[in-house]
């Protein structure tokens, strides 16, 4: 097993984006809350210096999986070893070198952003200055502002300054873009590439397929407290075995060739219907299309036909059967 | 200016954050204040109120006379009403005594009201005087006020304690439970800050409150009401200090594993109505039934009036205070020790 040792000079060799080290590592972990199975026996092994992204449906188990790796939670059983260390024995230590965002933590309202990041830096032995914070996720003109008074975006940007208060080796973010408009998200994508950049760990979960493909150089497909799949974004597309992905819908009144007749159509590697909207995944669109078409009687009778290229969320219905938005 | 000791940081953002609520300001400075003051009106002591008297006019006897005697003494307000007007006035308090001229001279009150009792009493010795009628012993009156007798002197000790109760339990639970609801608790246990500097932050950060308020109400009411203050200041502070942290502690206890904010107001409620209603703070707790006395003088709030009013009316010192001092510092470690084995961080 590759451990870390903790003193400095391998922490800053770890720091140096060794990519064969490991910057955490779980196995086997299990939690039940009632008659419910939250965590369903998962491994994960995140090396030093990578963003590792969790994804999955709501409900998961992505954020009981990351409470207990954040020692915030504890497993029915399983084993967690983060930078070397584990939470039982070494809680302290550990605490001075991750950088946690939660899902859903409010600060105080009344508090000046400038205030709430001296609090938080307060608690660590080392890390940046709250001016050198406030510039890393672009807030300076924020500073005397109320936490009550920012917006979505900023708050959660104000969040992730608080998470890297400790200048953290590895950084557990927990859907941290959830809620938040579009310009929101992509300048906290921003924010962690920069971050990324300089060769920290980072652990992120998502139901955003889009955000993972963007952000992370490896991810775990969960669901139901299990890894399902596991890659990085390429990889992990390219094991549909094809590279586009067909969806179509007829006009009312009109019949969708059966799955059968759709998945012999040439070029086509899988295909399936769901709410009366067909999918296809296909290797060679040049094919597939005219067979397609000529599968369906009445070409006038097509209410959508759109092609794109696959992404993950192509990987998870094709794993699942389920569309990761109502899965 | 780089962050200081993580304890002083915790309590000066709890600190900003209650200078920050203006209401937490009106309830915790300006309220105690305010009753104080409306305390001191209601039950001042300047002279005692006037006698309304009300002579009536029925056209059958005379009345001028009689109403100019009664003018000449001091302490009585005349007025000449008629027979509806007297009904009227006697029914709400507008006199408190009807003299009806004639022979006999009648008086009508209603003997269960104390200022009717007293009004015929003055009225009756300024008609006979008139009449003629000279003292059969010689009689003199020396006029004295003690300091610390009167209702005012007394509440105020009360009023002291109650905010003490007040702002401890409020400030300490309704903090932690806000911050419990908005997961910030959860965030907090999430950094290498130690918990025992959350919580100490908490009783520090009260302290500081504890002083101010402390302060503007004795500030206040000492010299504007000549409250006095027989003990050592000294003691009188450590009491509050003592009242503040124990009170405290009962928030904690309180808050300890409250979810929602509806659920500690409710807790909190329970807690403290019944010390407001037994524990002295408007009326003595001696009115309560004896059977109820032991209890009564076990509660926290009991001790801590009764502790104040020693210290501040009759000068006692630390022994005689130490029945009451042993009651608080018991709470004070009871609901400590209760409260951090049942709190919970999430």
């Amino acid at each position: 097993m590759t451990t870390i040792p903790a003193s400095d000079t391998t922490r800053d060799a770890v720091r140096g984006g060794a990519d064969e080290l490991v910057a955490l590592r779980c196995t086997g972990l299990v939690k039940r809350y009632g008659d419910v199975l939250a965590v369903d026996g998962l491994d994960l092994e995140v090396r030093a210096g990578e963003c590792f992204g969790l994804l999955g449906p709501n409900g998961a188990g992505k954020t009981t999986t990351i409470e207990i790796l954040e020692g915030l939670n504890t497993a029915d059983a399983g084993d967690v070893e983060l930078l070397g260390r584990r939470w039982a024995t070494d809680a302290d230590a550990l605490r001075q070198r991750l950088g946690i965002q939660l899902q859903e933590t409010q600060l105080n309202d009344k508090l000046t952003a400038a205030e709430l990041l001296r609090l938080f830096r307060s608690f660590y032995r080392q890390g940046p200055s709250v001016d050198a914070l406030l510039q890393m996720v672009g807030l300076e003109a924020k500073r005397d502002a109320w936490y009550g008074k920012l917006s979505g975006g900023q708050k959660q940007r104000l969040a992730l300054a608080c998470a890297l208060a400790g200048d953290p080796e590895l950084l557990f973010l927990d859907e941290p873009t959830t809620g938040l408009d579009p310009q929101s998200r992509r300048q906290l994508w921003d924010l962690l590439a920069a971050y990324k950049q300089r060769g920290r760990t980072v652990l992120i979960t998502t139901h955003y397929m889009d955000e993972a493909q963007v952000l992370c150089d490896r991810v775990a497909i969960v669901d139901h407290g299990k890894v399902i799949a596991l890659g990085t974004p390429l990889e992990l597309i390219a094991s549909l075995g094809a590279e586009h992905v067909v969806e179509f819908a007829l006009a009312e009144g009109k019949d969708l060739p059966s799955v059968a007749v759709l998945s012999a159509l040439p070029g086509v590697r899988r295909a399936s219907i769901q709410d009366g909207r067909g999918t296809l995944i296909v290797a060679h669109l040049h094919e597939a299309l005219p067979a397609l078409l000529a599968s369906v009687a009445d070409p006038d009778a097509f209410t959508l036909l759109t092609t794109h290229s696959a992404t993950l969320e192509d990987v998870f219905v094709a794993l699942t059967g389920r569309q990761l938005r109502d899965a | 200016m780089s962050p200081r000791h993580p304890l002083i940081e915790l309590t000066v953002a709890r600190f900003r954050e209650f200078l920050r609520e203006p209401e937490a300001i009106f309830w915790v400075f300006a309220f105690p204040v305010l009753l104080a003051c409306a305390l001191g009106l209601a039950f001042r002591s300047q002279g005692t109120p006037d006698v309304l008297v009300g002579v009536l006019r029925d056209g059958t006897a005379p009345h001028a006379e009689m109403v100019s005697a009664l003018e000449q003494v001091t302490g009585v307000r005349v007025r000449v009403v008629d027979r509806t007007q007297a009904d009227v006035a006697l029914r709400n308090g507008a006199i408190h005594l009807l003299v009806v001229p004639g022979t006999p001279v009648t008086y009508e009150l209603d003997a269960s009201r104390p200022e009717s009792r007293v009004g015929r009493f003055v009225v009756d010795e300024a008609l006979q005087a008139g009449a003629g009628r000279r003292p059969a012993l010689p009689v003199a009156d020396r006029l004295v006020t003690m300091p610390g007798s009167r209702y005012i002197d007394w509440v105020v000790p009360g009023l002291l304690g109650m905010n003490i109760m007040g702002t401890g339990m409020w400030s300490v639970a309704f903090s932690v439970v806000n911050a419990r609801v908005r997961k910030l608790l959860k965030r907090l246990i999430a950094t290498p800050m130690r918990r025992r500097d959350y919580l100490l932050s908490q009783m520090a950060a009260r302290l500081i409150f504890l002083v101010l308020e402390v302060g503007l109400l004795l500030g206040f009411a000492v010299p504007v009401f000549g409250i006095p203050i027989h003990g050592s200041w000294l003691l009188l502070a450590a009491l509050c200090v003592l009242g503040a942290v124990a009170f405290s502690g009962l928030g904690l206890l309180v808050a300890s594993r409250a979810q929602t904010i509806e659920g500690v107001s409710g807790l909190m409620n329970l807690v403290m109505v019944p010390m407001w209603v037994f524990s002295g703070v408007f009326f003595a707790s001696e009115n309560f039934p004896e059977a109820m006395q032991p209890f009564i003088a076990l509660l926290p709030l009991t001790a801590l009036n009764q502790a104040l009013r020693g210290v501040m009316i009759d000068g006692s010192g630390v022994m005689t205070l130490l029945p009451q001092i042993v009651i608080l510092a018991t709470w004070m470690l009871l609901s400590f020790t209760m409260a951090l084995r049942l709190f919970r961080w999430r």
